[in-house]
């Protein structure tokens, strides 16, 4: 007996409804949409987002598997993509966009193969994960971000370009479990380049914005640990920030029952930016000193954070872990696939991508095997083409939140020919 | 397919069979009555000289769910000096101290063990936590699930629910979160933190819900019990790690009315504030205690010395230990307001006073409880020691001269404060049987486990008797799953997909209708995705569910 699993869909002359259905084509992994199935093709018609729309509503072409462009069956293209496999030396298990079940299966393939994984925004994790593993920090959910947090920062992001859902279902929702009064919470932006109309509270209070220069995060955290510190400073302004309003601000975070601040590793995009995520963290625990206050970081869609959990628990380490010693190697710089394919450094890329983008896998001389959802006006001009399901909807399976701690069961929305990733995995790792 | 075990010495506390010699037949995975002698042997293992034991049982380690991912992500160091190659039959691995999931399944039945439970699973960490066990392979996995500061039981209690009402909400929790047994970790505490208070006494309030420890102590473990939940509430007390906290500890035992309860790492809560350095030993008045209340089970959490890391709910301690990181990089985290969590890395120095005296602290509990039904082997793995640390602490237990020579190592300051060298007792392997299989099958309500009875499942270690009992228990001669050769002279030689031990109490389905609104209304998930289903469990055939009986006389 289990008494709450996922409701069933209801039918209505030729169309079937499912509701609370996982989104997986955003980091927040919403649960609440409910998806219209007429004949095959979705409609989202609650809880929608442009990022769920363009995911569920895309159509497919009838792509057949291929191989250097002409068709074949599926036996065809799995024993081609075998025979690569077995040859290679080296091969990169690269995009990682899947499920769990999918990058359990690629796990699988890399260990076989001695083979290297990293995902398609491997970059911007290791914003998140150098400085994690060079400190540490303190960290909180959406669930407490939604009831509790009661000041917000945003550094460097609106978050509703890359999570369009966010205001809506963490900081503007109707009702909280503490009596915090939501419409109350104090917003702040950092940086330039925002859409900041989210911020405005829906009494009509408006955000602080501190029009800092983007990539000088790091000297407008420094100087916020400066002054809570105690210590004076000389400049007048920081990062093109001033100093008073520096000031302001740490007041308000000082003042602050629960504040989170926010940050977003592809919101980031310069030099050592894992040292400005350090200097949030420690800003953050030094904070808590007297009261308390989380970070809380944005990003990782298209399942890089699934991708890493498996990766973690299987093999000790997170993502850019190489398996060719024959036991799992970890390096962050020497596993990046930008500087494997420069260097020639694999004989072998197999390219997984599922979910909204990056299905174009990058250049290179290697040979290529993509494993990707039959879209309209895909290039699959590659060694092996196999078309695969989007998981959450041609067939279930499990993701994992943005906040690291929350997973989520994905649902099958339409009945779908296609295999799933971790299928495909298992032919391979029987062909081999 | 009929094997027969021959003629190995057989301790199976379970029968009161005490170093008995044995013929034990297997068919099917299970252990059969002795076939008529005409009977068709398939396979026989001559076991003479053998000590046979049924496979060992952990009941508290950290294996599988969230804090343990954040450990191995925070901690390369831990694995690259510990790299396992992959062979024709395993996978690869890594790590000591926060091994890799498939590593920590295959160092485990090396080792003898085939059933381990995951203490700590958040409900809202629930479904990834059984992803890791899913990945854990050859032994059976559960999970005990974390009440105690989530919102949803605070403001029942607060609202003056039911205990009746309460236990609906326990039984759904277990259900919906696939576990078998509840724990509470600083109760309240972990709430009372997000509320920016920093210690939580016995009887303090949680400021929010005018809460405290001992309403919530009495309200788990009455609804545990109410609900014939086999293992009793599994309790990790207030004020961990802080000296002094022994009262803590003596007066939850007593402060529970005589409700079955399991003081799980109680080495972490038996410190006293005796001596120069205001720390010392509570363990003769934490062991005279466990031995005059029969209701109290617990186990020990025994550190050694070495590198480790401490991964916890508790991140109120978890914070207020942050300064002894080592290396000098920790993890706090407010968790979906249901739990938390904390991982510090840790190094346990003999020359250090306190980790010195905590080691003899563990081993004093060890040797002072009496009744060993009621005493279970852990480290609290990680944070006392790595799993892989079992031999040794054998070893501690069942030789004295060994123990003494490890003691006379310490800080000399320790030595001093501890009576550990005046105890004479050294553990039978009667007693090590009792406390790593029969005891935790049978507080567990495992049924078929943990005993080599006939219906039992033939999961069965085979040791080569040794005067150095840290080389005998190291690397048993075989290890059998469920009738299957699993291990043999401590290397795999069959990889198996356990099963998952859970529960099924009975609850009122009116439960459902506020809690599908309530998480609606504050949540960030749906009820109906937050339950694990049997489906993902099963996992397409590799895993199992293994229903456990309630206790006989609840309402489930």
């Amino acid at each position: 007996m289990n008494p709450a699993t996922a409701a069933s869909p209801t039918a209505k002359s030729g169309s079937r409804t499912h509701t609370s259905v996982t989104c997986p084509f955003c980091s927040l992994l919403c649960d609440d949409l409910e998806v219209t199935n007429r004949g095959g093709s979705l409609g989202v018609t609650a809880g929608d987002c442009a990022r769920a729309r363009g995911g569920f509503e895309r159509d497919y072409a009838s792509l057949s598997p291929q191989m250097d462009g002409r068709d074949v069956s599926m036996d065809q293209a799995v024993a081609a993509a075998a025979r690569l496999l077995r040859g290679a030396r080296h091969p990169l298990y690269g995009g990682l966009g899947t499920d769990v079940a999918g990058m359990r299966g690629l796990l699988a393939l890399a260990d076989r193969t001695g083979g290297i994984v990293d995902h398609m925004l491997g970059d911007t994790m290791y914003r998140n994960i150098l400085a994690m593993q060079d400190r540490g920090w303190i960290m909180t959910t959406m669930t407490e971000v939604r009831n509790r947090a009661d000041v917000v920062i945003f550094a460097n992001l609106d978050a509703v370009s890359d999570h369009p859902r966010f205001f809506e279902r963490n900081i503007w929702n109707a009702e909280s479990m503490f009596g915090l009064a939501t419409k109350s919470r104090r917003i702040v932006y950092l940086g330039e380049g925002l859409n900041t109309r989210p911020g405005v509270s829906p009494d009509g209070r408006k955000p602080l914005h501190l029009r800092n220069e983007p990539e000088r995060l790091g000297e407008l955290i420094g100087a916020l640990r400066a002054l809570l510190a105690g210590q004076s400073l000389q400049a007048r302004t920081v990062a093109g920030v001033k100093v008073a309003e520096l000031t302001k601000l740490l007041g308000i975070m000082k003042g602050a029952k629960y504040g989170v601040i926010i940050w977003s590793p592809p919101r980031l995009p310069f030099a050592s930016a894992d040292l400005v995520v350090e200097a949030i963290c420690d800003l953050v625990k030094e904070l808590n000193a007297q009261t308390r206050f989380s970070g809380f970081a944005l990003g990782g869609n298209e399942g890089i954070l699934t991708a890493g959990a498996v990766c973690t628990w299987q093999s000790g380490y997170q993502l850019r872990t190489d398996f060719a010693a024959g036991y799992p190697e970890f390096d962050p710089t020497r596993n990046a696939t930008a500087r494997l394919l420069a260097d020639d450094d694999v004989d072998l890329l197999l390219w997984t991508s599922t979910f909204l983008t990056g299905q174009t896998p990058p250049e290179t001389k290697a040979p290529t095997v993509l494993l990707a959802p039959p879209l309209r006006g895909l290039d699959t001009r590659c060694a092996v083409y196999i078309p695969v399901g989007t998981p959450g909807v041609d067939h279930r399976g499990q993701m994992c939140r943005v906040d690291n701690v929350v997973s989520l069961p994905l649902h099958q929305v339409r009945e779908s020919a296609l295999p799933s990733v971790a299928g495909v995995c298992n032919l391979l790792l029987q062909s081999l | 397919m009929l094997i027969k075990l021959t003629g190995g010495t057989v301790y199976d506390p379970m029968h009161g069979v005490d170093g008995q010699v044995r013929d034990i037949y297997v068919r099917d995975g299970r252990v059969v009555s002795s076939p008529p002698a005409d009977q068709r042997i398939d396979e026989e293992y001559d076991l003479r000289g053998k000590v046979v034991m049924a496979g060992a049982i952990d009941p508290h380690s950290h294996i599988g769910g969230g804090k343990v991912n954040i450990a191995r992500t925070l901690l390369p160091e831990d694995h690259r000096p510990h790299p396992i190659p992959r062979t024709a039959l395993t996978r690869s691995g890594t790590g000591r101290a926060a091994p890799s999931s498939i590593t920590t399944g295959y160092r485990y039945a090396e080792m003898g063990y085939t059933a381990v439970f995951e203490p700590a699973m958040l409900p809202a960490n629930s479904r990834q936590a059984h992803m890791e066990l899913a990945d854990t392979p050859i032994i059976d996995k559960g999970a005990y699930v974390m009440l105690g500061s989530d919102d949803y039981l605070l403001r029942m209690m607060a609202a003056g629910k039911t205990q009746a009402e309460i236990n609906d909400y326990i039984a759904y929790t277990i259900v919906a979160a696939q576990a078998v047994a509840v724990k509470v970790v600083n109760p309240g505490g972990i709430s009372a933190f997000k509320f920016n208070q920093r210690n939580l006494d016995l009887d303090e309030k949680n400021s929010y819900y005018g809460v405290t420890p001992r309403q919530i102590l009495q309200t788990l473990a009455r609804g545990v019990k109410e609900l014939g939940i086999p293992h009793p509430l599994h309790i990790h007390g207030c004020n961990l790690g802080v000296p002094g906290n022994v009262q803590t500890t003596l007066d939850t035992i007593t402060g529970v009315e005589g409700l079955p309860i399991h003081l799980t790492h109680i080495q972490f809560h038996s410190y006293g504030t005796e001596g120069d350095k205001k720390f010392s030993s509570g363990a003769a008045q934490i062991a005279e205690a466990i031995n005059r209340h029969k209701h109290v089970s617990a186990d020990v959490g025994q550190i050694m010395f070495g590198q480790t890391v401490t991964a916890s709910g508790d991140n109120m301690a978890q914070f207020r230990n942050r300064g002894f990181a080592t290396p000098n990089k920790w993890v706090c985290m407010d968790i979906e307001c249901d739990a938390g969590c904390g991982v510090v890395p840790f190094r346990y120095r003999d020359q250090n006073f306190v980790n010195a005296l905590q080691w003899a602290i563990g081993l004093e509990i060890f040797l002072l409880v009496e009744d060993p039904w009621r005493v279970f082997l852990t480290t609290d793995h990680p944070n006392g020691a790595p799993f892989t640390s079992y031999p040794h602490l054998i070893r501690l237990l069942m030789d004295k001269s060994f123990r003494d020579a490890n003691f006379e190592r310490l800080h000399p300051e320790a030595q001093a404060m501890s009576t550990l060298k005046s105890v004479q007792r050294e553990y039978s392997l009667y007693e090590i049987a009792i406390m790593t299989r029969a005891a935790p099958s049978r507080s567990l309500g495992l049924g078929d486990r943990g005993h080599l009875g006939v219906g039992a499942a033939a999961d069965i270690t085979v040791y080569t008797p040794h005067g150095d009992r840290e080389r005998m228990f190291e690397k048993p001669d075989y290890v059998f799953k469920d009738g299957t050769p699993v291990a043999r002279n401590g290397r795999i030689v069959r990889v198996t997909d356990g099963g998952t031990h859970t529960l099924r109490p009975g609850f009122d389905k009116a439960v459902l209708k506020p809690l599908r609104a309530y998480f609606e209304q504050f949540h960030t998930m749906r009820l109906e995705n937050f339950c694990v289903s049997d489906e993902e469990i099963v996992n397409d055939g590799r895993g199992r569910i293994i229903v456990n009986q309630l206790r006989a006389g609840s309402r489930g």
